[in-house]
């Protein structure tokens, strides 16, 4: 593990301005790409192995989440299809998941840290980390604090962040930024360094509860400084963009992202996700109509 | 957080390879319909021919269809008829009327925008992406923007006098955007009431032919256009025939000083649009992500064959690594391949010819001591391929930084100061277009104002628009073509040769008295100012 700078002298590093419009540019140049064939199948069969299958709703219950987690076992009965990265719940639903997904390869992700505001004191928010950690989620989905970002408390954030980091244990510690909160993509970049710094295993777009949750540019943005930290650091920091994909074909879109901004290396779910709740049926649908040539009702699919 | 890796990486390089590879995408070619020949467009016909040559694909080395070789004899019939056409019906038609058939035209071209852009990637070899985005909806918008000015000439021009039509114009284009520059040339010329005779490059006709095939669907009197079709024999014909009144050209610097010499001492007029050796200037407080998409899309754009291509890269020392680090990742991610793939970035070099002078160019490069980058890209086994290309250790004097070499070959070397900059992207004996790329503002402004450039691109590079005038100074040409600018070298307008009288008889009282000037206008203003 390569050493992170000590919280309380950190300063936050010059990151590259973006121009926004030649961002814009870059990523619609890249979601023109034409996905055919076989690239289209096996695009899709990657994606379902880099799905974060998520319910993150108030009135989610056990019995949601079981149904969840079968969804993400076995994607379509009837085909032999891979299962998904990880289901993705509310605190009090990670037992009820890690029950239902043991023996399998798939995670259990939880959002914590006062999902989605993060507003509450920071003991408050570590407290929760370390409460899902023990309670065996392998993944820990945590939001900065948008509040001391924008005010320019840089140093705060770093501070924040390390401290979830620490107390996420053996997990895996995916840093929301809330780009739909930051406004440019000048933003959008700092923050996603200052999470990389404060030892990040993903940046994450979006909590899928304020819009605009995901977008192509953002992720693009947010790729390139993945690219920046690696060369500069040697870590292969991952990428989540969450919120708003429901199709395949947007999906594939940010597949082509991840390829053409960061390579071979990427392209698996260790390194990349996306978020979704109802994006893994259109997958499934889509590879169907390349199975038989036609596109199938949505009453053959199980609901999530 | 989990401890994934190990250890960091050290080699810290990114893997472009072949883990889930692209499926082929071709763009269908079946909506194209073409016949075996064709031969010069004549007074709204098409005119058989003696001999023939063949336009090929130069991604295949297929022929694609026969055209018809022009000869002196052609030449003058197509002078004539544009010259009765003149005569007879366009120069007298009112703006307004000019401005139906032009917009017809454009609204052609739109209609059968699919065709034409399938055509321009199989005659030229540039990636359909390209021809379908960029070539095709701007050749529309060129028709489009000059029939508006049809009718408002006088609003364009005010002063005394009406501005008038030439007359007969003869119009060479070159290979590297055969459609986009024949619209460039002919909806200038059609607004201002010219008649025209136009020579697209004998690789690349065919695009031109079916244009001339949707001029007679659209109805255009003949004679308004023609078009005749060969190599440089043909078009000198043009040039050195008596009755054309105006020569607008594009393309080599070296062609383009013949011309200007031939029509030494006649009162032809001329434009030129010829080479370049254009400067994308990168200073370290530029957003570099985007700059080095700008960077590529400057010379890679249409396998670098653009006059106004960003060929020299100038590099603020500071940022040197990043940004050649960055080339390399970008251009390893780079697609060549066959132009119809809708995946492709960089399709086929448009000929043989061609590809021989890149090659000898770039041996140039590598001999006199530069750093060549190349990715590693599987080239098709037939037809003209280039992979995209980039020296480091190149210095002012290396001929790679000096000669137009019309290929996608970048040439990186890296200033100091902003002066240092300013001096080395105006040492050169072109002055067509560059690139600066900066986040502040004011250094925009005032880098901008020291570069002798007749276009200069800040933070986007090869952005084109038919209102904006395009054109060049020194060896890169006179003349600008685009927007109301692009109206005046097809206009004899009055007030140029005009001239507010200073009183002789020292009486600052004394009203100007009626001058020739005046009198040459066939409506001087009633106030006489």
């Amino acid at each position: 593990m390569q050493q992170r700078p000590r919280t309380a002298d950190y300063r936050p590093p010059q990151v590259p301005s973006v121009d926004e419009v030649a961002a814009k540019e870059r990523a619609s140049r890249l979601a023109s790409r034409s996905i055919k064939q076989e690239a289209k199948v096996e695009g899709l069969l990657r994606l379902i192995t880099m799905l974060d299958l998520t319910t993150l709703e108030g009135a989610d219950t056990p019995g949601k989440v079981t149904s969840l987690c079968q969804k993400a076992r076995t994607p379509d009965p009837d085909r032999d299809y891979p299962s998904v990265g990880a289901v993705c719940v509310y605190p009090p639903m990670v037992p009820v998941a890690r029950e239902h997904v043991a023996g399998t390869d798939i995670n259990v992700a939880s959002v914590a840290s006062y999902f989605p505001s993060g507003q509450a004191a920071l003991d408050e928010r570590v407290e929760e980390v370390e409460r899902v950690r023990d309670a065996g989620a392998d993944e820990i989905d945590v939001v900065i604090n948008r509040n001391a970002f924008l005010s320019g408390e840089y140093g705060r954030v770093h501070r924040e962040v390390s401290a979830l980091a620490e107390a996420s244990g053996d997990a895996h510690l995916k840093v929301i930024l809330e780009t739909g909160e930051l406004a440019t993509y000048d933003a959008v970049r700092l923050a996603s360094r200052i999470a990389m710094d404060a030892g990040a295993d993903f940046i994450k777009t979006s909590t899928g509860k304020v819009k605009p949750a995901a977008t192509m540019p953002v992720t693009l943005v947010m790729l390139e400084a993945i690219r920046d930290f690696y060369r500069e650091t040697g870590r292969k920091v991952g990428m989540k963009p969450a919120g708003g994909i429901r199709k395949a074909k947007p999906a594939l879109r940010y597949l082509v992202l991840v390829k053409e901004t960061l390579g071979d290396d990427w392209l698996t779910p260790e390194r990349f996700r996306i978020g979704a709740s109802s994006l893994l049926n259109d997958l499934l649908i889509q590879l169907e109509k390349e199975r038989t040539g036609r596109y199938h009702s949505k009453r053959y699919l199980s609901l999530g | 957080m989990a401890e994934l890796e190990a250890a960091p990486d050290t080699a810290r390089e990114l893997l472009f390879g072949d883990e889930w590879e692209y499926a082929p995408a071709p763009q269908s070619a079946d909506h194209v319909r073409l016949a075996d020949r064709y031969g010069s467009f004549i007074d709204g016909e098409f005119r058989e021919a003696d001999d023939y040559f063949p336009s090929i694909n130069p991604a295949t080395e297929e022929t694609i269809a026969e055209v018809g070789l022009a000869n002196e004899a052609v030449v003058d019939d197509a002078v004539h008829a544009a010259r009765n056409a003149y005569e007879s019906t366009w120069r007298d038609l009112p703006g307004k009327e000019r401005a139906k058939y032009i917009y017809r035209i454009g609204r052609m071209i739109k209609e059968k925008s699919r065709e034409f852009a399938v055509l321009e990637s199989m005659d030229g070899g540039k990636p359909i992406r390209e021809s379908r985005d960029m070539d095709i909806p701007l050749v529309a918008a060129h028709f489009f923007h000059y029939a508006g000015w049809a009718d408002k000439l006088e609003y364009a021009l005010p002063g005394p006098g009406r501005p008038r039509s030439l007359g007969v114009c003869g119009q060479i284009i070159p290979w590297n955007f055969p459609l986009l520059m024949a619209a460039w040339k002919l909806a200038p010329a059609l607004a201002t009431g010219n008649t025209v005779v136009l020579k697209p490059a004998e690789t690349t006709p065919l695009t031109a032919i079916k244009l001339a095939e949707v001029i007679q669907e659209a109805g255009l009197p003949p004679g308004v256009v023609n078009i005749v079709h060969g190599a440089g024999e043909v078009g000198s014909a043009i040039v050195e025939h008596p009755d054309v009144d105006k020569v607008a050209f594009t393309g080599s610097t070296e062609v383009g000083k013949h011309i200007q010499k031939q029509l030494a001492g006649s009162k032809k007029r001329l434009t030129l649009e010829l080479g370049g050796k254009g400067a994308n200037i990168l200073f370290e407080d530029a957003p570099i992500d985007q700059a080095v998409k700008g960077i590529v899309d400057g010379i890679y754009f249409n396998q670098g064959h653009v006059c106004c291509a960003g060929s020299r890269l100038l590099v603020q020392e500071s940022v040197a690594e990043e940004v050649t680090q960055k080339l390399r990742d970008r251009l390893s991610t780079l697609r060549v391949g066959h132009p119809l793939d809708k995946n492709t970035d960089i399709g086929a070099i448009n000929s043989k010819q061609q590809l021989e002078k890149i090659r000898r160019l770039v041996d140039i490069g590598e001999q006199e001591g530069a750093d060549k980058f190349q990715p590693e890209c599987d080239l098709p086994e037939n037809g003209f391929w280039f992979p995209p290309t980039f020296f480091t250790n190149v210095t002012q004097s290396h001929r790679i930084a000096q000669e137009e070499i019309f290929g996608p070959v970048l040439s990186v070397t890296t200033f100091r100061t902003p002066e240092e900059a300013v001096e080395r992207a105006n040492n050169t004996e072109y002055g067509l277009a560059a690139g600066i790329w900066s986040d502040k503002g004011s250094k925009l402004f005032s880098i901008s104002q020291a570069l002798k450039s007749g276009v200069i691109w800040g933070n986007t590079y090869n952005k084109f628009d038919p209102a904006s005038p395009f054109g060049g100074y020194k060896e890169s040409g006179f003349g600008r073509e685009g927007g109301k600018h692009g109206l005046l070298p097809y206009l004899e307008h009055p007030s140029q040769s005009w001239q507010p009288q200073t009183p002789t008889n020292g009486s600052p009282s004394t009203k100007p008295e009626s001058s020739t000037s005046v009198e040459a206008s066939p409506e001087p203003k009633a106030d006489g100012t």
